[in-house]
């Protein structure tokens, strides 16, 4: 209860920090406030049972704004945001090192629970994942976890509206959350990880299971979500990233001595720039289609 | 000419796409399959047919309300008395003890299995349990009445213990016998979840216990159950080890610490008796025998409902 109240306040703040600047200047409000880091991944490599999957991966994520992650398969970019919420524990034989720090805590630090850290950093798949229970007991899956009782109907309510989905579903709350089609399924997704209040959300390639309509609608979404969280996504689709994202990190596949491929960040910038003017040809060779 | 030409190539074409001759083996194997099928088929309804003829008979020479309300059971004594209750008591606190048993540790033996074992753990206990299966029940028969009876006796604090025959450790010893049906089907079910709704539930911070019990176990609840109906099938027709442990006295009482007969177990020793054929005694069995599958019949069918009505399909 206790929690909740408090998450709710936070994110009222939040919108009253965020959203003026916003509608005065969307694109460059980035210059003018100083940007706050509220994730930053500092020369982060990852393991699977001994061989590397990505290495020495430094960027930041700050606080409302879309962090897009590009680049072509196999070259880490979904491992890298499953270390984020700590996923990458799940794996066995994954193994972690560099420092990834959450407002100045260090995620991966001895006395962090991972359970704690997934309920302020939520997540949302590639291929949509509701549970097989009513659109309700999806949404109120997430506070009923964390003990929470009282007002779940009013939760339900706020986190399907803030994922544009309650006017579709409202009157039939209690079917199951199969029926709905897939770009509705990925909404109550987002609705199920909203309802945690989380700060940060992470999106593994959200919408390509999805068609073009329910794309667009997820990307409108996202422009509204970022008023009050800080979105991280990874996507195949460079138009998505160009459309959506405040900050895109770019990373590549490369081969070590022994013939084995790993991925590394190539260049992190905004998205304007790494679109227009990339400062490394591996970039603009990537985001003009000559490769990938 | 030109005519005559492409005539000859449709022919052809026409030629290459007819049936040369009909394929004997296919033929012949699709006979074979569909035999096998029916095989299983006619032998349930003969089983049902053989239940019935003598059942009615029975039924002529004995009211069902007698045989269904009556409270004694003496079929081959005299005069004879034919009250199926207590045999019936008998089945269900035998069984009641083997669910007692077998249910929280088969559904938690699962759970573990699916949710907290490493796949290697998993690939050493899991063939481990399935060989509990392989034991012969007149073993475990034999392991209630001279292990678990006296460590019963042993261990009993309060009152007057167990006598030698008693339904409980024949129950509990049976509840270990069908621990591995539970346990192997449940484990399918749940590791037949997708990945991906685990994933969902601790991506909203769930801990594992919670994404056991609130996402995967209901998800596999249709396989659980299933599971668990054949486990309750078995129990009721389990024969060997209700036989040898529990004893065969027909007691209408539901203290599991005193000698009971069930169902099966009249089956088997009126059987092994010398019943002339036709005799009401030879009937009897009969009787008993169709009110056994009556009983099971219907505990499927309760099962199937149960599980339409609570099951979360996951695709």
């Amino acid at each position: 209860m206790a929690r909740k109240v408090e998450g709710t306040t936070m994110t009222e703040e939040n919108q009253a920090q965020v959203t003026p600047m916003q509608q005065i200047e969307p694109q460059h409000h980035a210059d003018k406030a100083p940007r706050e880091s509220l994730v930053t991944v500092d020369d982060v490599t990852v393991k699977y049972s001994g061989s590397t999957a990505v290495e020495g991966v430094t960027f930041d994520i700050a606080t409302n704004e879309i962090t897009a992650l590009i680049g072509a398969s196999g070259c880490g970019k979904s491992t890298l945001l499953r270390c984020i919420n700590r996923m990458n524990d799940l794996i066995p034989g994954a193994e972690v090192t560099g420092t990834i720090n959450y407002k100045g805590v260090d995620l991966y630090g001895e006395k962090i629970d991972p359970v704690q850290v997934r309920k302020l950093i939520g997540m949302v798949f590639q291929k949509p994942n509701p549970f097989p229970k009513s659109i309700y007991d999806n949404v109120a899956f997430g506070p009923r976890v964390l003990g929470i009782k009282e007002d779940l109907d009013e939760i339900v309510e706020k986190s399907l509206r803030r994922a544009s989905l309650w006017d579709e579903v409202k009157n039939r709350l209690n079917s199951s959350a199969l029926g709905m089609s897939g770009g509705q399924q990925q909404r109550l997704c987002i609705a199920r990880a909203i309802a945690t209040s989380p700060d940060v959300i992470l999106m593994d390639e959200p919408c390509s299971a999805l068609d073009p309509i329910s794309t667009g609608r997820i990307e409108d979404l996202m422009e509204e979500l970022k008023t009050r969280y800080t979105i991280v996504i990874v996507t195949h689709n460079m138009q998505q990233a160009a459309r959506v994202s405040d900050k895109t990190a770019f990373f590549t596949v490369n081969v070590n001595e022994d013939d084995k491929r790993f991925g590394q960040l190539v260049e992190f910038d905004d998205t304007e720039k790494i679109f227009t003017n990339p400062s490394d040809q591996r970039t603009e060779d990537y985001v003009t289609g000559k490769v990938g | 000419m030109e005519a005559t030409e492409m005539r000859t190539t449709e022919d052809l074409q026409m030629k290459q796409l007819m049936v040369v001759r009909p394929r004997y083996g296919e033929l012949l194997i699709q006979a074979l399959l569909g035999l096998c099928a029916i095989v299983s088929i006619v032998t349930t309804v003969g089983i049902v047919l053989a239940l019935v003829e003598p059942s009615i008979e029975f039924f002529s020479e004995v009211s069902l309300k007698e045989f269904f309300t009556g409270v004694n059971w003496a079929p081959l004594f005299n005069p004879p008395s034919f009250g199926v209750i207590p045999l019936i008591t008998g089945t269900l606190v035998t069984t009641f003890w083997a669910l007692a048993v077998c249910l929280p540790f088969g559904l938690g033996a699962a759970t573990y299995l699916s949710e907290y074992a490493s796949p290697r753990t998993r690939s050493i206990l899991k063939p481990v349990l399935e060989v509990l299966a392989g034991i012969p029940t007149v073993v475990y028969g034999f392991f209630a009445l001279t292990f678990v009876t006296p460590l019963l006796q042993d261990i009993w604090l309060v009152g007057e213990g167990p006598g030698v025959f008693n339904a409980l450790s024949a129950g509990l010893v049976m509840g270990v016998m069908i621990l591995p049906t539970i346990a192997s089907l449940s484990e399918d079910a749940m590791s037949a979840v997708p990945g991906g709704l685990r994933e969902g539930a601790l991506a909203l911070g769930s801990n594992k216990a919670q994404v056991s019990t609130r996402v995967v176990i209901p998800a596999a609840l249709s396989g659980i159950v299933a599971g668990f109906v054949l486990g309750v099938s078995r129990a009721v027709g389990e024969t060997m080890i209700v036989l040898v442990a529990a004893g065969s006295t027909p007691n209408l009482s539901l203290n599991p610490l005193e000698a009971m007969q069930t169902m099966t177990g009249f089956i088997a020793s009126a059987g092994l008796g010398d019943q002339p054929t036709g005799s009401i005694g030879f009937k009897t069995i009969f009787a008993v025998g169709a009110a056994l599958f009556a009983i099971t019949f219907v505990m499927n069918m309760f099962s199937i409902r149960l599980v339409r009505k609570y099951r979360e399909v996951y695709e």
